[in-house]
């Protein structure tokens, strides 16, 4: 290939002509749609990913402005409108909507006031549990070793505590359980999940050709494990997380539901409340469940359609 | 169909001189999200008892999924098949029920994959795996099939096999496990074997040791073998005749001799031109300027025109057909077609 | 019995090496950037020896045995050269790379690099000799990072050595990089997953010339692609030999392009090796049985050729490096084989028998009983 030596233009060597690019467009328009990009493409046109994020954005502006939704006062209760005020579905959105509870609190306005505890349990225990647990298997992965075996036998031995009766013996001692106390807690147990998966993930990629090449190049350890281990890693993570966090949220109305749960407007305690009164009154219950429900089902389909985009078998 | 239903099963070894399998103008299509990605486009190629076709060509170039299609084995959706026949022995097996063609799929036609330890089992015992398709297909118990399995693991040469009959895939070298998968497309004596790049995984050295018993064994049952593969020197080595294939076509099928005496495809030749010779030491290597095609947009007119070097307007315009190549004096070369419009020019030039 | 876990080789001899004392960094720096002659040595590899442990237990790990990967390997590499180095898989081949780049610590053994052992460097003396050895990978697909731009990919060795590249005239250098190894300079912001295996392969080519290497280890260059695209490859890395006076080691199993590239051959069996000499001694006149096995071994693109000509077709398989024979590490596999193959290792030395005449079969090989057999070359 004589005419494959240096031209000095822009015009590509002949070989490179009808390259592998996607389509014939001007390369502006291609930019910057590495595999993010391409996944993103995917979810856009997948229904389960636009139904849960609609839901997720919904349930995201509820627990930051519930007044938009309501007005009415979750925590006053008006003995006048006891439980036996049943919901009257033609008033939507109003506080009579979903009916009152026992002590004549408004049932819809304490769903959206409720919605803020199981996001903040939800999405805090979910970065909790991301970055700790992402270190040490970052750690344990990519220094192997004794440090693998020592980090992994921590793994192993917090693995080994029952996840619910764990985080119970925590919050029991304590008085007074604010939502940093259960973040705190259910993290504390929870850990190891996204620990392996990280491992797992950096064992994989570090004997990659390119962690290789990098090396070969003299890379320092923090441009290895930040510039070529930890983009490669995130896939795996970001799936596991994302329905990690529905679990944190049922794992929060749970313990509420045990009286083990924040103080405060939470949906788990409604439930626990209305449980009392499910002959007489079943849509105490009710919807604070079917929000539970709701919001789980939507981060773990999240996490599913997400899986699936970036699974690189897919590709 | 009931017709068919009772000329399918043919018996075992009648041999009347017509091909075994041949496949007629077949197309497969994979539905992806970025479109349609044809892979093969119309394929025509047949193969007789005891004789060796050789399917040549690059990734991409529809030779395996042509034989996944012969094995039924391709995943539908994505895959379909809008037009062709895959006749054996006559009959249509695109147009069979799910029941014939697997009767026909294993004991008819076997097929032998490049990756034989993914290919079997790895929970199961070797004996217990070639066992089993005596005990499934023909009834046999399950004393009787080992016996039948360290026959096989005999008859494809592994050292003491008795022994090594309730060892499992991974306690196998390379070499070992492929002559397993060469014993279990034996074990019921099938008509055809095909075989995907049987030996692309393995070293040079066990490389020659197993094409070697695939071509003793294809003589003493007299199969037909399709051998699929991109290795010019293992075509040479073993096969009669040879179908090269590319962008999802046949460009070229001769007799083995004749094409690499007097190649009539500029592909051809430009793949013989590029394997390293002696006299060329030092010097540029012939190499095919630029790239396999994009199945997504295959070239108009000719695929091969935007690599060709002998490419005119009629290349990037019409579809070049397969037709017979002749003698410069007009007689008719038995056994060879070129689809290049300059086919003559190419192996007189 | 002689004891097989010493290498033993002959020669050459870490005497016959220069070594440079350098006794602070800047020394070893200084060392490591000084030119080199065409025709001198410039790599000298000696007695090079890596053991892969083989250990049990959880916690505490106890060895139980090692993977002998490579054996005692001695070899030199002279500037402007390509040497080739072929072998079956498990050969210790891709070790040997992998020690050379120090992606591997070396268990014993030296690699003296212009005078310098490079198995006992860290810090700025190591960094500076990364400068001048890369690798090009065998995978195109495995060894580009799908996450980062090619632009990113080719521009890290300068993000590295920044004294390399200034910073602004970083994506020049990347569009020159590009245009060299014969892909579009405006391909710059795409992603190595827009790209088919060949012209990957020269994206990594192009990150190996990024830093002006003074050698390239490329490991199964092209094995990953295909037939057509290959030879376009090899003419790519002649290419680049010349214009920036590299010299090679190149690791592949196809012996008809190691002979097409290579001013000089070693073939390497089970951690050491067997046979080494000019690509003519090695193909034309090779003396130890395994490399006439190999040799013979390799199916001809030439159908004229299977009918007359003789093939040895070898039994068995390769052993397991954990567990390698006594002796002579072919043995088991040979036809020659006699009582002194299991007792003694053969030596690394042109054999006597042709010790003194000029024959091509006077060449490095280490077998007891080293002759000349003609097979069928390859290519």
């Amino acid at each position: 290939m004589p005419d494959m030596t240096k031209s000095g233009t822009v015009t590509a060597a002949p070989d490179a002509v009808g390259a592998a690019a996607p389509a014939p467009q001007p390369l502006k328009a291609e930019k910057a749609r590495g595999l993010w990009g391409d996944a993103w493409q995917d979810l856009r046109r997948n229904k389960i990913f636009i139904v849960s994020s609609v839901l997720i954005l919904l349930l995201l502006t509820i627990t930051f402005f519930p007044s938009w939704f309501t007005s009415a006062n979750p925590a006053y209760g008006d003995l006048a409108k006891h439980y036996l005020q049943k919901p009257q579905l033609g008033k939507v959105f109003s506080a009579e909507w979903l009916g009152y509870d026992q002590q004549g609190r408004s049932v819809y306005a304490r769903l959206i006031y409720g919605a803020r505890a199981s996001i903040a349990v939800g999405f805090g225990t979910t970065i909790l549990v991301t970055i700790a647990g992402g270190l040490v298997g970052m750690i344990a992965g990519y220094f192997g070793g004794v440090v693998d075996s020592i980090l992994s036998r921590l793994v192993d031995v917090f693995f080994g505590i029952p996840f619910l009766l764990g985080t119970m013996v925590v919050l029991n001692s304590f008085p007074k359980r604010t939502t940093w106390v259960v973040i705190g807690a259910l993290g504390f147990f929870g850990w190891t999940q996204l620990a392996r998966v990280m491992r797992g993930a950096v064992i994989t990629t570090k004997q990659a050709d390119y962690v290789q090449a990098a090396k070969a190049l003299g890379a320092s350890t923090t441009r290895i494990l930040f510039r070529h281990i930890l983009p490669n890693t995130l896939a795996p993570v970001i799936v596991v997380a994302t329905i990690s966090l529905g679990v944190y949220i049922g794992a929060e109305a749970t313990l509420s539901f045990l009286g083990l749960g924040l103080n405060g407007v939470s949906w788990g305690n409604d439930i626990s409340d209305g449980g009392a009164q499910i002959r007489v009154a079943q849509w105490i219950m009710l919807y604070p469940s079917i929000m539970l429900t709701i919001t789980v089902l939507a981060f773990i389909m999240l996490g599913e359609a997400v899986r699936n985009a970036l699974d690189p078998k897919t590709r | 169909m009931t017709i068919i239903e009772e000329a399918f099963v043919p018996s075992p070894r009648e041999d009347n001189g017509g091909p075994l399998l041949e496949v007629r103008d077949l197309h497969v299509e994979f539905r992806t999200r970025e479109g349609v990605v044809r892979a093969v486009n119309g394929v025509n190629y047949s193969v007789k008892a005891g004789e060796t076709l050789a399917v040549l060509g690059e990734s991409g170039s529809g030779k395996s999924v042509t034989a996944q299609a012969i094995m039924g084995i391709l995943d539908m959706p994505p895959a379909t098949i809008p037009q062709g026949e895959i006749l054996f022995r006559g009959q249509d097996m695109l147009k069979m029920s799910g029941e014939e063609r697997r009767k026909i799929r294993g004991q008819r036609i076997a097929m032998i994959f490049q990756d034989a330890l993914s290919s079997l089992n790895p929970v199961l015992s070797v004996g217990y795996q070639l066992g089993e398709m005596f005990r499934v297909h023909q009834g046999m118990s399950k004393k009787d099939a080992k016996a039948k399995a360290i026959e096989l693991m005999d008859r494809v040469k592994i050292p003491a096999a008795a022994a090594r009959v309730n060892d499992y895939p991974h306690q196998f070298s390379g070499g070992m496990r492929q002559r397993i998968m060469i014993a279990m497309a034996l074990a019921l004596e099938p008509d055809l074997i095909i075989a995907d790049e049987p030996t692309t995984a393995l070293d040079v050295t066990v490389q020659a040791q197993v094409m070697d018993l695939l071509a003793e064994l294809q003589r003493e049952y007299n199969m037909g073998l399709i051998l699929i593969t991109h290795d010019l020197g293992v075509v040479a080595d073993v096969a009669d005749k040879i179908a090269v294939m590319y962008a999802g076509r046949i460009v070229e099928r001769a007799p083995v001799h004749e094409l690499y005496k007097r190649p009539a495809h500029p592909y051809t030749r430009g793949l013989l031109d590029s394997i390293p010779r002696l006299d060329q030491k030092g010097q540029e290597l012939y190499a095919i300027k630029g790239l396999p095609p994009n199945l997504l947009r295959i070239p108009s007119g000719c695929a091969f025109n935007p690599r060709c070097p002998k490419a005119e307007d009629v290349c990037r315009t019409e579809v070049p057909d397969l037709l017979g190549v002749t003698e410069q004096d007009g007689s008719e070369l038995v056994g060879r077609a070129s689809a290049c419009h300059f086919r003559k020019e190419t192996i007189h030039g | 019995m002689a004891e097989t876990d010493e290498p033993q080789d002959a020669t050459p001899n870490v005497s016959d090496v220069e070594v440079v004392d350098a006794h602070s960094e800047a020394e070893a720096v200084a060392a490591i950037d000084a030119p080199v002659e065409r025709g001198e040595p410039i790599l000298q590899v000696r007695n090079l020896v890596k053991h892969f442990p083989l250990t049990q237990g959880i916690l505490f790990k106890r060895q139980i045995g090692a993977v002998k990967a490579v054996d005692g390997v001695s070899f030199d590499l002279y500037q402007g050269e390509t040497l080739g180095i072929v072998g079956e898989s498990g050969c210790g081949k891709s070790t040997v790379a992998k020690l050379l780049m120090n992606l591997e610590r070396a268990t014993a053994g030296e690699i003296f690099y212009k005078g310098q052992d490079i198995t006992r460097l860290s810090g700025r003396a190591l960094k500076a000799v990364r400068r001048n050895i890369q690798m090009v990978f065998q995978d195109p697909y495995t060894s580009l990072n799908p996450r980062m731009t090619v632009g990113d990919i080719i521009g890290e060795p300068f993000d590295i050595h920044p004294e390399v590249a200034p910073k602004g005239d970083r994506r020049r250098k990347v569009q020159e990089l590009l245009d060299v190894v014969g892909l579009n300079p405006e391909y710059i912001n795409r992603y190595p997953h827009q790209f088919s295996g060949g012209q990957r392969q020269r994206i990594g080519i192009a990150r190996g010339l990024a830093l002006n290497p003074e050698i390239i280890i490329c490991d199964e260059p092209v094995s990953a692609l295909d037939v057509s695209v290959q030879a376009q490859v090899i003419n790519l890395m002649e290419r680049l030999q010349d214009e920036f006076n590299l010299s090679y080691i190149f690791i592949a199993h196809d012996l008809s392009i190691v002979r097409h590239i290579s001013d000089r051959v070693g073939v390497m069996y089970l951690g050491r090796i067997a046979e080494i000499g000019s690509d003519e001694q090695i193909y034309d006149h090779p003396t130890h049985p395994y490399t006439q096995a190999l040799l013979s071994a390799v199916p001809v693109p030439d159908p004229e050729a299977r009918e007359h000509r003789e093939r040895i077709i070898l039994t068995g398989d390769v052993p397991s490096p954990a567990n390698p024979p006594s002796g002579c590490r072919f043995r088991t596999r040979c036809w020659k084989a006699q009582d002194k193959c299991a007792e003694e290792v053969p030596l690394l030395a042109i054999p006597e028998s042709f010790k003194g005449s000029d024959t091509p079969a006077a060449h490095e090989s280490a077998c007891h009983f080293a002759e000349e057999k003609d097979v069928v070359h390859v290519a």
